[in-house]
């Protein structure tokens, strides 16, 4: 026990010595779950000599929330998606660079330059971006699954195998896709078929839930899964016999990105960070490690093979994906009473 | 009951008058502060505009509670009738809390007479093993039971091997899981404040009772159970006010697909909704609720001491 005790003093001693010839500076990042290798972390850390922590957040929503709780001022960098850019910089949440204070800012792929959301890059660059669609078990169904009739008015052998993503904007902007009516419609008759198809389609959905999406379907506790499509590549990976659908009314794509925040306390460290990620090379082991696509130019020569012929990242040419709307706040409660009615 | 002489004497606890105040104190700053503040705020932000993706704009509005108490259909400008959803949502939490309490207390009362019944170190060793579930995390108990209970887990194979049923049991993400993931999760709490109370229990009185021709049933409703019965509710109340904010089971093991009152309250906060004074106006709604059962717990102790 004595031994015991002396070498974990050593063990911390030793560790505490690690850390206080790496503390040159810090870097908070407040990051989905899942979503970034830490090779790659390490890596960073021991070019820069800069101590890095991390927390992570399973939701747009989560991380907007526990940053408008008071988290604000101790996170340099978060990952929100492209809809929540939007959000924060008219929240003020976001803090501006100059190109100058980025040079890599060249490497960004010219379509993801000038973006909605952040036109010319000013407080955010891309991070990766992919698409929310839903993946079938092709040992429990042989049929078309091109359609998002598979989610929302599944065939009798589908029925109660299915889990939905526990996010409200894009299982929203998906059942509007299946109606054929736009998002964020402020038509009420739009709104009631929304509300009843939801009604309707509950029944048949066996759980709701965004953490447990890849494991439902290899475990086969699911047989169809709404998920993003680099957990779908996962799944597949994992042993699962996946399709992942691209269906013919539409499917959501998105981009996640690297934002300055406002109050950053280590805003150099936090611009070295988000430089640090487009290089190529970088970018491409976060690609190789969660399955998406960068938005980073000359990525390829460090793709892995299955990453970069995996169907999830190549896309038809068409259907195009279109990305989830950020909603009025009028239409936005009504979304609310949906979502409520949904789970009530 | 009341009439009955003390059989041993504990001396006076006045003894140590004097260290009252330096012995609460910390208890008092921590739950002061920790408890005490954030309640109050809660209980201030419940009575404060929404603002739109989550805080609070600083002006006083009842909307909150209007929303929990009264529907005004889908765009919100129908004449005002009752709203279901929300009391439903408690109503379901409060169901599947009691249903815990009481299953809990089903199996907890054999379980804890058993154990204050056994003498010498026989029964330090089965408190200790009451105690071995909690050395591992809730989250990870309730991630394994999920495991243990899906259509092709070991529990399913298990009764298929011996030919107990010829499909597997549909138990994953159903209300029964959720009770499952309750009762199991809770039922320590019920054992140990029972045990406490059995075992001050002087079985004299036991004997007492069949010497006066009592028989068992009436010896265990007359005698044992009035007798213990403090523990009885101290263990009703940490099953049951848990229970009734649980989320971990509601979520992995019901399939998070009916909110109960914890997921309503946390998918104001974290989710699109990002309504914090409804929020707050369901967590002071809760809370009223705990303190009348609570209040009525209070009550019938100061009853017994009369």
């Amino acid at each position: 026990m004595k031994k015991l005790i002396k070498l974990g003093v050593a063990a911390l001693t030793l560790s505490m010595a690690a850390n206080i010839a790496s503390a040159e500076g810090k870097l908070s990042i407040y990051h989905w779950f899942e979503y970034i290798p830490q090779e790659l972390l390490d890596k960073f850390s021991a070019q820069y000599g800069v101590e890095v922590t991390m927390d992570t957040f399973d939701s747009n929503e989560a991380m907007l929330a526990s940053l408008k709780a008071g988290k604000m001022g101790s996170y340099d960098v978060a990952v929100p998606g492209d809809y929540m850019v939007e959000i924060m910089a008219g929240d003020g949440m976001l803090d501006t660079f100059t190109k100058a204070e980025m040079p890599n800012h060249g490497n960004i792929m010219d379509q993801w330059v000038n973006v909605g959301f952040d036109m010319g890059r000013k407080s955010s660059i891309p991070y990766q971006w992919g698409s929310t669609s839903f993946s079938v078990n092709r040992d429990d169904y042989k049929g078309d699954i091109n359609t998002l009739a598979i989610v929302f008015d599944p065939p009798a052998e589908l029925q109660g195998k299915i889990n939905v993503l526990d996010s409200q904007g894009e299982l929203l902007a998906l059942a509007s896709m299946y109606l054929g009516i736009p998002q964020c419609t402020t038509d009420r008759d739009q709104l009631k078929a929304l509300n009843e198809l939801l009604q309707n389609a509950k029944p048949h959905w066996a759980s709701f839930g965004s953490d447990i999406a890849k494991d439902v379907l290899v475990s086969g506790d699911a047989s169809v899964g709404m998920i993003w499509s680099g957990f779908s590549a996962k799944a597949r990976e994992e042993g699962a016999n996946v399709e992942y659908a691209f269906p013919k009314e539409g499917y959501v794509v998105w981009m996640d990105n690297v934002v300055l925040l406002k109050d950053a306390p280590n805003r150099d460290n936090a611009l070295k960070f988000m430089n640090f990620l487009l290089e190529p090379e970088n970018a491409a082991a976060v690609t190789n490690y969660a399955a998406y696509t960068a938005g980073v130019k000359g990525t390829e020569p460090h793709l892995s093979d299955a990453v970069a012929n995996s169907p999830e990242s190549n896309p038809p040419a068409s259907p195009v994906g279109e990305f989830v709307q950020a909603c009025s706040q009028e239409v936005q409660t009504v979304y609310d009473t949906i979502w409520t009615n949904l789970k009530k | 009951m009341a009439n009955l002489p003390k059989t041993t004497s504990k001396g006076s606890a006045k003894t140590y008058d004097g260290l009252g105040i330096p012995l609460i104190l910390p208890a008092w700053i921590i739950i002061g502060f920790f408890l005490v503040i954030p309640v109050a705020m809660m209980l201030v932000y419940s009575f404060l505009t929404k603002e739109f993706r989550g805080g609070v704009i600083w002006e006083f509005s009842i909307g909150a509670y209007d929303q929990f108490f009264f529907y005004r259909g889908l765009f919100g400008d129908s004449p005002p009738t009752i709203e279901w959803t929300y009391i439903g949502i408690f109503w379901r939490s409060i169901w599947q809390a009691g249903l815990a309490t009481f299953f809990c207390l089903l199996i907890g009362f054999p379980t804890a007479w058993f154990i204050a019944t056994r003498t010498g170190p026989n029964k330090t060793i089965w408190l200790f093993l009451i105690t071995i579930p909690y050395w591992v995390n809730l989250l990870i108990r309730t991630i394994s039971m999920k495991f243990l209970i899906r259509d092709n887990g070991p529990l399913n194979e298990f009764f298929l091997s011996l030919g107990l049923i010829s499909e597997p049991l549909h138990i994953i993400n159903t209300n029964f899981a959720v009770q499952l993931g309750l009762f199991y999760s809770y039922l320590p709490f019920m054992v140990l404040p029972i045990y406490a109370a059995v075992e001050r229990y002087n079985f004299a009185l036991s004997e007492a009772a069949a010497d006066l021709y009592a028989s068992q049933t009436v010896t265990l409703t007359q005698v044992i159970l009035p007798t213990v019965k403090p523990g009885i509710i101290a263990g009703c109340i940490l099953v049951f006010v848990p229970s009734l904010g649980a989320f971990l089971a509601p979520d992995l093991l019901g399939g998070a697909k009916n909110f109960m009152i914890g997921s309503l309250i946390e998918e104001q906060f974290k989710g699109a909704a990002g309504n914090w004074p409804f929020g707050a106006a369901a967590s002071m709604i809760l809370l009223s609720l705990v303190l009348i059962v609570l209040t009525f717990y209070a009550r019938s102790q100061t009853k017994d001491q009369i």
